[in-house]
């Protein structure tokens, strides 16, 4: 079994990759409150990761590529703005253009400044953000002796970057600003009835642009946080589709700063667990067992639904079957107490794979602010 | 000494596109009256009052307030110059208070709780004062539009307007409400408010207003003291020509049913109850008219028979049954083949496709149909567009082109392309749902003219309007709904609007004896 410092382990690494995710949501949150759907928010991580990272090889401080960072996403920030808020653009096909930009640009320039096939060197002392210990927090090392209070001290609240306490700082924040404040009163309001706020005499256009740069101040921090904190160097492709996870998440929080935390815990934890545990082993039995509750609850979703949702979750549930059923098959052939080991590529596919449940809709109805993507024009 | 006129505007232009919507409007308002201003759709009113209210910007012309010139760039400066407006659609967020809606935009500071608080109190102060009682933490989405419309007044007020603009404000209203409403502006006129009236109803403009203007395709035509004018002068500086304002009809010879429905419910994807155990049978060569406030579940029985929303319960169509269980595309087809004809309440959403041609449009719902085709593969495109230029004519479509798109012809003229597709094809039952929401009075006269000859060829007619007058001219027996259920049959030969209102309301037969 899995002994409570494992766990605690694990906890651990789900808050650090939770991280990036939150901060990402967050700023998909203040942007989508205000009526702008941000696909770009995967392009807008991964640029600040790299600006962030380039910044910092290249002057030492891990401020200045901070800073750096932050500038880049809200360049892009702006970009979005210009195409969906000035210019009225389509939302989406503007948030996938950024997309494809940072992909190819972030390479192009890494290779042309740096000639490391696309990355950045490894970030020396000072150029990343460094674990910063609590008083009275137990090395590693001598961790395995301490007390259970201890070591959840030292392994789970202690030893962070500063940047994973600035992420957890940001929920109560946001909360605050939108519920709290005038400014978060017009902003919830512009993406539920734009008209509603013209009327009453405030500027949509510049509700909706402040909402956008504080969305790309958010996925800086998340940038610097993945390639300065996370890891130390950028390398390609490395924000490994974190913007659309936090995309999901945020439909998951139904668009709401508490819930955006526990939904990126969550998606966090699936990524501890991939990276923690390689191949798991499961008893054959208790597996058919999941699967074909799965197919059951799958089959009692559908009872109720159309046609075409019959067909295809129903074609699912039956696929499952089959699974569970060969797995009682080859039980049945190599004894009782067989274990199955269920690959990595499994686990892997985890949070992607909730990603899809999410989307698809099986938790609840989310409801989306209501102006969302569509640009605002007076009537005619 | 005179006073100066509260609001004074002159020289007004203002174009969308190749559209005049104002051309040269001038028009001052005294302070302390109601004013009127009268015109078909499309007049250029509300176009007027939006840029009064800086809603949009005026290509040329200037604005007094008090006898002072300003400009009025955007919203901001309207309220400034103590201008409110209530919009034909409210301006509010749906998921917010009361209470937040009317902080909007006048918060006192950057927290949110003392705005809040300040705002109460102020509420409850105005509220006594003008009789204008609303809950200040409902949910906007929760509460009626007589409510939704107060809390706009609210709005102005709590911005201390002291000229209040209201945009077609008892179109939603059933007519207690409307009643309400004119005892509440009457009020405001009392304690010194400026009111401008913007509506196509003249009753309105005739019980409440001291001057009306008359607007015509843009152009201010008359403005007059309301005592002395009649209703049918103000239709006829409206309209350019005499209009006859009642419907010309003789009585109804009903025959066998063509239309039954027993015991019909229907659920919404969101759970709501929307339709009630309906029972109701139309006959041939009558008009039943169903009235009631827009959102009591006319559009949904209208979804309902035209196939395109589940139901349970029965529905029989010249004696045979209608399977309701599914919404299956192509239903809507089977329908129209048994000899039903649907002309739907949107017309831009649901009876036209916006961005196709006239032509197009003729044949939708008709388009498999043998007539239609060249041969085996192809449709017979000449002649549908001779067909459709025919019907254009006889239904005094303008212009009749059938290769203009359907989004460039005026609302009137579009309703008559739907109604002339629906009718020409001889149904034995015609839903109409809203015939003349938007339409001109004009061509409002022809589509009440064509159906009532629909109904005299002996076809049965089923008529959903929230207009009242229209069901009342126009049908043989009144049906009233409230809140999915039928209240009660009315003979509009002997019923009036009060008594239909308090049915509207949702007051039952019984309570109401």
């Amino acid at each position: 079994m899995i002994d409570f410092l494992t766990l605690l382990q694990v906890l651990d690494s789900s808050l650090r990759l939770a991280t990036p995710l939150l901060l990402v949501c967050l700023a998909g949150l203040f942007s989508e409150r205000a009526g702008i759907f941000d696909i770009g928010l995967e392009g807008k991580l991964l640029a600040a990761a790299f600006v962030s990272a380039a910044f910092a090889a290249i002057t030492g401080s891990v401020w200045l590529g901070l800073l750096a960072g932050i500038l880049a996403s809200i360049m892009l920030s702006l970009l979005h703005g210009l195409a969906s808020i000035t210019l009225r653009g389509d939302q989406i096909i503007s948030g996938v253009a950024i997309n494809f930009l940072a992909a190819g640009l972030t390479v192009v320039v890494a290779q042309d400044l740096f000639g490391q096939g696309g990355r950045t060197p490894p970030l020396k002392s000072g150029g990343r953000f460094e674990p910063i210990n609590f008083p009275g927090a137990t090395s590693s090392k001598e961790i395995n002796d301490a007390g259970p209070l201890m070591q959840l001290y030292s392994e789970l609240f202690s030893g962070h970057s500063l940047l994973v306490y600035v992420a957890l700082l940001t929920v109560p924040l946001s909360w605050f600003i939108l519920y709290k404040t005038r400014y978060g009163l017009r902003l919830r309001a512009v993406g539920e009835n734009p008209a509603a706020v013209d009327t009453a005499g405030i500027s949509v256009v510049g509700l909706r642009y402040s909402a956008v740069i504080i969305g790309g101040v958010l996925c800086g921090i998340a940038g610097a946080y993945i390639a300065t904190s996370l890891q130390a160097n950028f390398t390609k492709d490395m924000s490994a589709g974190r913007g659309f996870i936090a995309l999901a998440a945020l439909i998951f929080a139904k668009w709401r700063p508490w819930y955006a935390l526990s939904a990126c815990l969550l998606f966090g934890f699936f990524f501890a667990v991939d990276t923690r545990f390689q191949n798991i082993l499961l008893p054959a039995w208790s597996l058919s067992g999941f699967l074909i509750l799965i197919a059951l609850g799958l089959i009692s979703y559908v009872w109720k639904k159309d046609y075409l949702d019959k067909v295809v979750l129903g074609g699912l549930a039956l696929g499952i079957s089959t699974i569970a059923i060969m797995i009682v098959f080859s039980v049945w052939n190599i004894g009782a107490n067989s274990q199955i080991k269920i690959p990595v590529v499994f686990i892997q596919s985890l949070p992607y794979v909730l990603t899809v449940v999410v989307l698809a809709g099986f938790v609840g109805k989310a409801i989306p602010p209501r102006a969302g993507g569509q640009p605002y024009v007076k009537e005619r | 000494m005179t006073k100066n006129p509260a609001i004074e505007l002159r020289q007004i232009s203002k174009s969308f596109g190749p559209v005049q919507a104002n051309k040269d409007i001038t028009i001052r308002v005294m302070p302390g009256t109601i004013h009127g201003i009268i015109g078909e759709n499309g007049a250029g009113k509300s176009t007027l009052m939006s840029i009064l209210y800086g809603f949009y910007k005026a290509d040329a012309g200037e604005i007094f307030v008090d006898g002072k010139k300003i400009s009025i760039p955007d919203s901001q400066a309207a309220i400034a110059a103590g201008i409110g407006m209530v919009f034909q659609h409210f301006k509010l967020v749906e998921n917010f208070s009361v209470l937040e809606n009317i902080v909007l935009g006048a918060e006192s500071g950057a927290l949110l709780s003392p705005s809040l608080s300040k705002a109460r109190a102020e509420l409850a102060a105005l509220a006594a004062e003008y009789e204008l009682n609303v809950d200040p933490d409902a949910i906007i989405e929760d509460i009626g539009v007589g409510m939704q419309q107060r809390v706009e007044i609210l709005k102005a007020l709590y911005r201390q307007a002291n000229i209040l603009i209201l945009d077609e404000p008892t179109g939603v209203l059933t007519p207690a409400e409307a009643d309400q409403l004119f005892r509440i502006l009457k009020r405001l006129r009392e304690e010194g408010k400026t009111i401008i009236l913007i509506t196509h109803k003249l009753r309105e403009i005739m019980d409440i207003t001291d001057t009306v203007s008359v607007m015509r395709q843009g152009e201010m035509t008359a403005t007059l003291r309301t005592g002395d004018t009649t209703p049918e002068d103000l239709a006829e500086l409206m309209v350019g020509r005499k209009v006859l304002l009642r419907v010309d009809k003789r009585p109804a010879k009903p025959t066998k049913p063509v239309l039954e429905i027993q015991n019909l419910n229907m659920v919404d994807d969101f759970d709501v109850q929307r339709l009630k155990n309906i029972n109701l049978t139309v006959k041939a060569g009558e008009i039943l008219g169903i009235a009631g406030v827009a959102g009591n579940g006319q559009s949904e029985l209208l979804q309902v028979l035209g196939g395109y929303s589940p139901a349970t319960g029965i529905i029989k169509l010249n004696g045979s049954e209608i399977d309701l269980s599914t919404s299956v595309s192509g239903d809507g087809q089977a329908r129209r083949a048994l000899g039903m004809a649907h002309v739907p309440e949107d017309r831009q959403r649901e009876g036209l496709i916006m961005d196709f041609m006239a032509w197009e449009n003729a044949v939708f719902g008709y388009h498999r149909e043998k007539s239609n085709q060249a041969n085996r593969f192809f449709m017979d495109n000449n002649a549908i567009r001779k067909e459709t230029e025919d019907k254009m004519k006889r239904f005094d479509v303008r212009p009749p082109n059938p290769r203009l798109t359907a989004k460039n012809f005026s609302g009137g003229n579009q309703q008559k392309i739907v109604l002339a597709r629906e009718i020409e094809r001889n149904p034995d039952l015609l839903l109409v749902g809203q015939p003349t929401r938007g339409v001109d009075i004009g061509a409002i006269e022809f589509i009440h003219q064509q159906i009532v000859a629909l109904r005299d060829q002996g076809k049965a007619i089923l008529l959903i309007s929230v207009e009242l007058d229209e069901i009342l001219s126009l049908s043989d027996r009144v049906l009233v709904m409230f809140d999915g259920e039928i209240m009660g049959e009315r003979n509009p030969a002997n019923t009036n609007e009060k008594e239909l209102g308090l049915l509207m309301a949702g007051v039952s037969e019984k309570a109401a004896q």
